[in-house]
């Protein structure tokens, strides 16, 4: 019955609508006007109006930038996310400029000529010398751009150095499982037809550099200041390692090994300790706690999966912990390699 | 039988040519429906894209409620999904997934591809280079019908047991070649692929048909440097089309292969389900250089025909010739040839090889240059104009506004080094909503404000014009620029929900944010589609030339006669853009009328 009122109401008003539009035309073309003749006072409005919007686009823009500050990522984790930041600083600052810039000519000019009755624009068609300015000039900045961009990724995909610590991050739906390469530092061979319940991975129990690998879930830990490659892989569609703390992503596809390293800088302790962070983790957990939930949250790096990789792909993660190297051994000492006791030899 | 004398009588005056149509009545089925006229099929293709982007914009609203009210219970949405998909009015979230997958493939596709192309081309090629209609009128219908049929299958997956496709608007494999991957990547999966391929087969014959017709039928006198910036950019647009999309139609077949005959291009070393499958030697990369080989042309064929709309308008409104008309013709073509070799900065973080990144970080910074020159050109045309307040020159200048914004951030994801830790965020999703998205919507209005008197013969209410377009513009903001931030903080797109992750739980307050403006975006929408349906039947009758614009169009009188010009063709003398040249009596002179003597076309004076 609600509903069924609620569809007349509707049509109801659909129709006041339109006998009110009707109105307005009348009463319009009874004055004489055509209705919808763009007059000099509906010029001078938008030309009011164009003002009005530029200095809203700005102060919206400034409030963002004020107000969402606080909740963005902390500093850079990793070596390389250190300059990627400063990168990111370098291009926000054209990119700002240029869109202050023009956004303002635009809405200026917008409103400086409206027309007006009797009012002649100037005839110009082109000019080939400010033309030329404008297509130089952003050629300029954005070869300067390209040649600071380019640096930092070669830099960033040079490939690891030799004694690099090899981590393999594996994807399935839905979770992530990582392999230590142990103290050979190899990891054992793999392949898909192996895999099992037990054996998640489909390792090769008669590859000896797999006779020390170590698996964990769930958490993974890596020591400070030490170069980390992690090798990708998946089990069945594509899923992708982010870990945005250290400004890293990498996709992991089946059927190939993808690579991604960085050297972390900031422990997990040490984030935990810096202003930025302890400021936006009260403001997490207050909010928590208004909802109910009374756990405190505690900062942590974190995996997450970035690719769509089905129906519980917004929740797929792994807790990353930046150790110091002594912490990262004793850990890892912890862990009993896969294939633990059951070491078959062949020879 | 009077009539019948007057009419004959009426047709010896006008000319003899007409012969062959006036004498029959048309049956209604092939005046309304399988019409070969292309101002019928212009319509065709408005109302069936409005449609459809209302239906997708419906969805957006669904999938924003879940966002900033993640397991709050609505009625809209049990009512609209049922209990399968919307128990309890919780979105359920493969539901999701798919809801944001046909939003995106709707408004991509069938909005602003298919519908702003289909729209404009048709209407606006015969009309502004002085033909009778297209080239092939039958393969122009066909286009229509082909597009029409793709829409109703693509909407299909909605009242199937498994749901529609689910596998985002990209639908890369294995994800969409493995139904044991998801409830999305069954029967729905195998309707995107047809639909997809059907509306391939649209875009084509619909394409090859506006190339053939601009290069041929253009009215003497009408050189290729006299074309309105408007035809200038459908014919790169469709240049592009039929480049691009038969690798999308090669990317699909594959893939159909892939999921259906047991072949292996995409596929390799996959356990799912519990087995491992027989294919190897596959790669998951290959389909996604074939797709954004389309999928990069496809966004410069989204926005070319807004811009080339916007230049059309933002010159008739300011009365001034559009500044740098040669430099624009320039710039359209620079970003359709640059448009081919951009493709793999969608794929920096594919593992493909870094030197090839580096390459496309070049070619696609290039692109910056010639959109540079078209936002400032625009921003010039405005300089010292008279500027008219027609609905659609706010559309217009909404356009170059959002243009520049999305475009500016394009640089960063342009930056292979800087794509790494927004790639896949929400930074990506409030950039190319911006710039592609908002930009070509507000084109497309702009489009349907200005040439509505051609196509319906009568005016749109301008003051709800008005409201539409502040309301749209500034909803538009509201959703698109926070979402920027989302991106920074690291949260990724395509997630059901982020309470999974207590370090986005202080972001709830932009999805907040975010869902009121779009819902307020929506609501506006409500005042176009009333003023649209409204303006068609109660609207005032208009004028011949309502805008005093220059071109061939408005030489046509306000009637739909079948071949345009009840007369003889017009013969063009001069460029387009002759507003406010000094001399004349008016500030506009036709590109019929014949220069002066001494007089200089083209700008000059």
């Amino acid at each position: 019955m609600i509903k069924f009122l609620v569809y007349v109401a509707i049509i109801l008003a659909i129709f006041a609508i339109g006998y009110l539009v009707r109105v307005f035309e009348l009463a319009s073309s009874l004055k004489g006007n055509k209705p919808e003749e763009v007059t000099d006072n509906d010029n001078k409005f938008m030309s009011k109006v164009m003002l009005i919007a530029l200095f809203a686009l700005m102060a919206f823009t400034a409030w963002t930038l004020i107000t969402y500050a606080p909740l963005m990522l902390p500093e850079a984790a990793s070596e390389h996310g250190v300059e990627i930041d400063w990168l990111y600083r370098f291009n926000w600052a054209i990119i700002f400029l240029v869109f202050v810039l023009t956004q303002i000519l635009l809405f200026y000019f917008a409103s400086k000529y409206y027309g007006r009755k009797g009012n002649v624009a100037t005839y110009i068609a082109h000019n080939n010398k400010i033309e030329m300015i404008w297509t130089v000039i952003p050629a300029i900045v954005l070869s300067i751009i390209i040649i600071f961009g380019l640096r930092a990724w070669n830099k960033i995909t040079a490939p690891a150095s030799e004694n690099a610590i090899v981590i393999q991050i594996y994807g399935k739906q839905f979770d992530w499982t990582a392999r230590y390469a142990g103290v050979d530092n190899k990891l054992g061979d793999s392949n898909y037809k192996l895999i099992t319940d037990e054996n998640a991975l489909g390792m090769d129990s008669t590859s000896e550099a797999g006779f020390d690998d170590i698996i964990v879930k769930n958490e993974f830990h890596i020591p400070v200041n030490k170069e980390i490659e992690f090798k990708l892989n998946a089990r069945e569609v594509i899923h992708s390692v982010y870990m945005p703390h250290f400004r890293a992503q990498m996709n992991c596809v089946p059927g190939m090994t993808t690579m991604l390293h960085f050297t972390p800088i900031i422990t997990t302790a040490e984030m935990r300790k810096k202003q930025y962070v302890i400021n936006q983790m009260a403001d997490i957990n207050s909010r928590r706690e208004a909802r109910g939930e009374n756990a405190k949250e505690e900062f942590n790096y974190i995996l997450l999966c970035n690719k769509i990789c089905g129906n519980s792909h917004y929740n797929m993660q792994m807790t990353i912990v930046v150790d110091t190297e002594e912490d990262y051994k004793k850990w890892l000492a912890s862990k009993k390699p896969y294939f633990g006791k059951k070491i078959v030899t062949n020879k | 039988m009077s009539m019948n004398n007057h009419d004959q009588h009426a047709h010896i005056h006008q000319g003899h040519h007409e012969e062959e149509h006036h004498h029959e009545e048309e049956h209604w089925l092939t005046k309304y429906f399988f019409s070969m006229d292309h101002k019928t099929i212009s319509r065709q293709f408005l109302i069936t894209a409005v449609v459809m982007a209302f239906i997708a914009m419906m969805m957006s609203i669904l999938f924003r409620l879940q966002l900033a009210w993640p397991g709050e219970k609505f009625a809209i949405i049990n009512y609209i999904m049922g209990d399968k998909w919307g128990k309890d009015g919780i979105l359920e979230p493969g539901m999701y997934m798919a809801l944001v997958t046909i939003h995106g493939t709707i408004m991509v596709f069938f909005v602003l591809t298919g519908g702003l192309s289909g729209t404009f081309s048709n209407l606006l090629i015969p009309y502004q280079i002085g033909a009778r209609d297209m080239a092939s009128g039958f393969m122009n219908m066909m286009s229509y019908w082909f597009f029409f049929l793709s829409s109703i299958v693509m909407l299909a997956g909605f009242f199937i047991e498994t749901g529609p496709a689910s596998g985002g608007w990209t639908v890369y494999p294995p994800l969409s070649a493995l139904p044991q991957a998801m409830e999305g990547s069954k029967l729905g999966m195998t309707l995107w692929l047809v639909s997809m391929s059907l509306f391939i087969v649209s875009s084509l014959l619909g394409g090859l048909n506006y190339i053939v017709t601009i290069l041929n039928l253009r009215t003497k006198g009408m050189s290729m440097t006299r074309l309105p910036l408007t035809i200038w950019a459908f014919f790169i647009t469709a240049v592009l089309g039929v480049l691009s999309f038969p690798v999308l139609l090669s990317a699909a077949l594959l893939l159909i292969f892939d999921r259906s005959f047991g072949t292996s291009f995409y596929l390799s070393d996959i356990y799912i389900g519990g087995q491992a499958l027989e294919q190897t030697g596959g790669s998951p990369i290959l389909y996604q250089h074939l797709f954004w080989f389309l999928g990069h042309p496809e966004v410069y064929i989204i926005i070319l025909p807004a811009l080339g709309i916007t230049s059309e308008i933002i010159s008739v409104n300011s009365r001034k010739p559009i500044f740098g008309y040669r430099a624009m013709i320039g710039s359209i073509m620079a970003i359709g040839f640059l448009s081919f070799i951009v493709w793999a900065h969608h794929m920096y973080i594919t593992g493909m090889n870094p030197f090839l990144g580096s390459v496309f970080v070049f070619t696609t910074l290039l692109i910056a240059i010639p959109s540079a020159v078209k936002a400032f050109n625009y921003i010039t045309t405005l300089w010292k104009g008279n500027i008219r307040y027609t609905p659609a020159m706010l559309f217009a200048i909404g356009l170059v506004s959002t243009f520049i914004s999305g475009g500016l951030t394009g640089i960063i994801l342009a930056d292979s080094a800087l794509d790494i830790q927004v790639h896949d965020t929400y930074f990506v999703v409030a950039h190319f909503h911006i710039v592609m998205g908002v930009s070509a919507i507000l084109g497309m209005l702009a489009g349907v404000y200005h040439w509505y008197p051609k196509m319906f013969l009568r005016q749109m209410n301008k003051k709800l014009g008005y409201i539409h377009f502040w309301g749209t513009f500034i909803s538009a903001y509201g959703v698109f620029f926070p979402m920027h931030f989302l991106g920074l903080a690291g949260v990724p797109r395509r997630y059901y929900n982020n309470s999974a992750f207590p370090m986005f739980d202080n972001l709830v307050d932009i999805n907040v944010l975010i869902t009121c403006f779009a819902i307020l975006g929506a609501l506006v929408q409500i005042v176009f589609l009333f003023n649209f349906f409204y303006s068609m039947f109660r609207g005032p009758k208009s004028e011949q030339n309502p805008w005093n614009a220059n071109t061939l169009e408005w030489t046509t009188p306000m009637a739909h006669t079948h071949g345009n010009w009840p007369g003889a063709l017009p013969i063009v003398y001069r460029w387009p853009y002759d507003y406010s040249k000094p001399g004349k009596p008016e500030d506009f002179v036709m590109q019929t009328v014949p220069l002066t003597e001494g007089e200089v076309d083209g700008g000059g004076h």
